[in-house]
């Protein structure tokens, strides 16, 4: 029946979002409302399993793994120089919303900070899209230049990219003589986010620092982000652009055959990936640090977001979220509960020992991924055949011929000179000059064959 | 009747520009390096020269780093992104064979000995680890689309990080070592250091081109690097060769990560990063899977960065990557194949 079928996906349109914003809901009630009612026993475990900050940290987290997998999972384009988009957010972020550390350029834009404050401080919405953009246009840049390549040579130059910004970064107090983000020491007390209209509302901060209350409402803030992305990312992979870029992800060459641009899809990849990196930099800036330093964006922050895509199931949207929720995790709060716990059974003190593990636990996790589970904890159907499947050289000596060649005698075996005779005629029909077949009897056919 | 059927498809040849605007770029980029680099020479001939001293060392351990890179890309077109991390491995065991276990401290001819029992002790841990890894690892990916043995690899360099920056290993601290070079100085460079280098390398890199070029394994590596299944058609152990190539490339890291260690007298879990990065622009630069190349290149990266470093007109250390890694971007979008290398339409 049309009627139900259509009610069918008009629910599996709008089932997630409502299970998302009632998981978001549920998040904020339960920090705001239901733990400090509960008992010490109750809630002391989850505050020190799951604290609010980690909370917000993961939701940032999910943000960039969101960007990446636009990137690696749909495009197909390794990208190892992530972090370039998450430190040009976060200076951004710096650079409108800060004290000048060199320029006297005084300008509020509905800034949650006094008239009187001297600097740039525009509102965090507002820096959002600027910095959106203004990622999107490096990504373009760094894009460019690399269409031409694949695989691992592209890996190579992103990775570079990457680690140029970094460098620029770390050189800015002294570009030519000019002091461009303070270098080293980095930009430190950046404007927190303010709420707006939405501080009207009795009870509600009128801008979110990182105090303990304030953190909590951060779970609304940063979960509507998260939402945002994850709509665009799932929107946009059934569209007419995530199409392509599935297609550019399995065959390139196949794909621009098809009619799909390859300059075009592979620098919207890139500005769409880079859009959402600029989103988390200035969530992570503005929201979650309060500052930024140029130490933060190194390579295993690349890796780090790559491991989520990895772990979570490239191509699914659902997935990298749960797989940057739970690395997240384990990379700010989750390893040191666990050697709490391990700890707190054996009798020795671990809290401190197994975070500095925490490079050999990622690296390790990495490659089993890679050897065990390739296709991700949550992996995409299309994503987990593409993974799993051998490649064309292992096919072709596997017996790739054999099936063509089976294939076509098939095909031979079963034709009839009645089929030959009407594929004839409708052939001269079309073009005159053809001459009819020679006749040919279903005899000599089979013994022609094999 | 054929008439007809050329008529509508002839075409007059246009100009590509592509690739004529290409090549002029090219050689307008090489132009400017030269320029720059009698720029610097005439500037100040004396710095200049003592960064040649400091880049031909610098360049020679590159090259022997990248060779690792460019034999295993070569042989399965991998980029060992573990590679560097474990040349870090190397320098970390190098000062603990050499200073805790022999006692090293004034390096001179009486330090001969431990010198050959350091190098014999991290080539033959290089070339274990590296093996142990492609079995492992590789091996099992061999087949799986080229991602996956890509990010093993990425995985792998975190684990060697892991494993060096833990107290009891080396620390995440940069640690400096005792050791003390005599001998005389020209302009800030020991020239000894320099004759160490060369004393180690050329025959390394000599014996190299040897094992390639002229016997039977070496025979092998080429045919398994073309053809993996009509190698193993004619007999050739392909695992076993793969095996052994990750093992000469693992022994060449260990060697250069003693004469790192000997010259720069430190070592720190984040060495092998960047210096890896380094040597494998060297790989891309000199043409990638091309031995002689890859020396070539290692010299010219050494020799680029260090001008750059010392140099009266150089963007100074603090730009040091930047500099390498723009040359790795370049080269990549104009000649991915490199000074020695072929075009290859596959390998891009």
């Amino acid at each position: 029946m049309p009627s139900t079928s259509r009610r069918r996906a008009w629910l599996s349109d709008y089932t997630w979002p409502l299970g998302y914003v009632a998981v978001i809901m549920f998040l904020f009630l339960l920090y705001q409302a239901i733990l400090p009612n509960l008992i010490d026993e109750v809630s002391g475990p989850v505050a020190a399993w799951l604290p609010v900050a980690t909370i917000n940290e993961c939701l940032m987290w999910a943000i960039m793994a969101l960007g990446l997998n636009v990137v690696v999972g749909y495009a197909g384009l390794l990208d190892l120089g992530y972090v370039a988009f998450w430190a040009l957010g976060g200076y951004t972020a710096g650079w409108l919303m800060a004290a000048p550390f060199n320029w006297s350029w005084n300008f509020h834009l509905f800034a949650p900070v006094a008239e009187t404050y001297p600097g740039t401080h525009i509102t965090f919405w507002l820096v959002i899209l600027i910095a959106g953009c203004l990622c999107a246009l490096l990504g373009v840049v760094i894009g460019g230049p690399t269409l031409r390549l694949r695989g691992d040579y592209l890996a190579l130059v992103t990775l570079g990219f990457g680690e140029v910004i970094t460098q620029f970064f770390r050189n800015s107090n002294d570009i030519d003589g000019y002091n461009v983000a303070n270098g080293d020491a980095g930009i430190p007390i950046i404007d927190p986010i303010g709420l707006g209209p939405f501080s009207l509302i009795k009870g509600v901060p009128a801008s979110l620092t990182n105090s303990g209350s304030d953190n909590i409402y951060k779970i609304l803030v940063l979960g509507a982000l998260l939402g945002l992305c994850l709509f665009v990312s799932l929107r946009i992979r059934g569209g007419r652009l995530g199409r392509a870029w599935l297609a550019i992800r399995e065959d390139q060459l196949a794909a621009s055959t098809m009619g799909v641009s390859l300059v075009r899809s592979k620098l919207l990849a890139y500005a769409v990936g880079a859009f959402f990196g600029g989103i988390g930099g200035v969530a992570n800036a503005a929201g979650i640090t309060g500052a930024v330093s140029p130490s933060g964006f190194d390579f295993s922050k690349s890796v780090l977001v790559l491991l989520m895509v990895v772990l979570g199931g490239m191509g699914n949207a659902w997935g990298v979220t749960i797989g940057a929720f739970l690395l997240a995790w384990l990379n700010s709060n989750g390893l040191r509960q666990i050697g709490v716990a391990v700890g707190a059974a054996s009798g020795k003190n671990l809290e401190a020992v197994l975070p500095r593990y925490n490079f050999l636990i990622l690296g390790l996790l990495l490659v089993l991924m890679m050897l065990f589970r390739r296709e991700g904890l949550l992996p995409e159907k299309r994503t987990k055949a593409l993974m799993t499947m051998p490649s064309r050289i292992e096919m072709e000596s596997v017996g790739a011929h054999i099936a063509e060649a089976e294939a076509k005698t098939k095909a031979f075996t079963e034709s009839t000179s009645d089929a030959d005779a009407e594929i004839a005629a409708s052939a001269s029909a079309v073009s005159p000059h053809l001459e009819p077949p020679p006749e040919r009897s279903a005899r000599s056919v089979k013994d022609t064959d094999r | 009747m054929t008439a007809v059927g050329v008529g509508g498809t002839r075409r007059k040849s246009a100009i590509r520009l592509g690739p004529v605007v290409e090549r002029i770029l090219g050689v307008v980029l090489l132009a400017l390096a030269a320029i720059w680099l009698v720029w610097n020479l005439l500037a100040d001939p004396t710095r200049f020269s003592g960064s040649v001293l400091i880049g031909l060392q610098n360049g020679l351990l590159y090259a022997l780093v990248a060779l690792g890179y460019t034999m295993v890309y070569g042989v399965i077109e991998l980029i060992n992104f573990a590679h560097g991390d474990l040349f870090m491995l190397a320098t970390i065991v190098a000062a603990a064979l050499m200073v805790s276990v022999l006692g090293v401290g004034h390096v001179g001819a009486v330090t001969l000995l431990p010198l050959v029992a350091a190098l014999v002790g991290c080539m033959a841990f290089g070339a274990a680890v590296n093996v142990s890894a492609e079995f492992f690892a590789y091996r099992r990916l061999r087949t799986a689309p080229r991602l996956a043995p890509l990010m093993t690899a990425v995985g792998l360099s975190f684990v060697f990080r892991g494993i060096a920056q833990q107290d009891y290993v080396n620390g995440s601290a940069q640690k400096n070592w005792p050791i003390e070079w005599g001998g005389p100085i020209v302009e800030g460079v020991y020239l000894y250091k320099l004759l160490l280098v060369a004393a180690v390398t050329t025959p390394l890199l000599l014996g190299m081109r040897y094992i390639v070029s002229r016997t039977k394994m070496g025979k092998a590596m080429r045919a398994v690097a073309q053809d993996q299944d009509a190698a193993r058609l004619v007999g050739i152990n392909v695992n076993g060769t793969i095996s052994f190539t990750f093992a000469l490339g693992g022994a060449l890291a260990g060697a250069a990560g003693v004469l790192y260690f000997l010259v720069q007298a430190q070592t720190y879990y984040d060495t092998g990063t960047q210096f890896g990065l380094i040597a494998f622009t060297a790989a891309v630069l000199g043409g990638i899977g091309n031995l002689t190349g890859a020396v070539v290149g290692g010299l010219a990266i050494g020799l680029i960065q260090s001008i750059n470093e010392g140099g009266a007109h150089g963007l100074g250390s603090n730009w040091s990557q930047s500099v390498v890694f723009l040359i790795l971007i370049v080269l990549m979008v104009f000649r991915p194949e490199g000074i020695f290398g072929r075009a290859s339409t596959e390998k891009v």
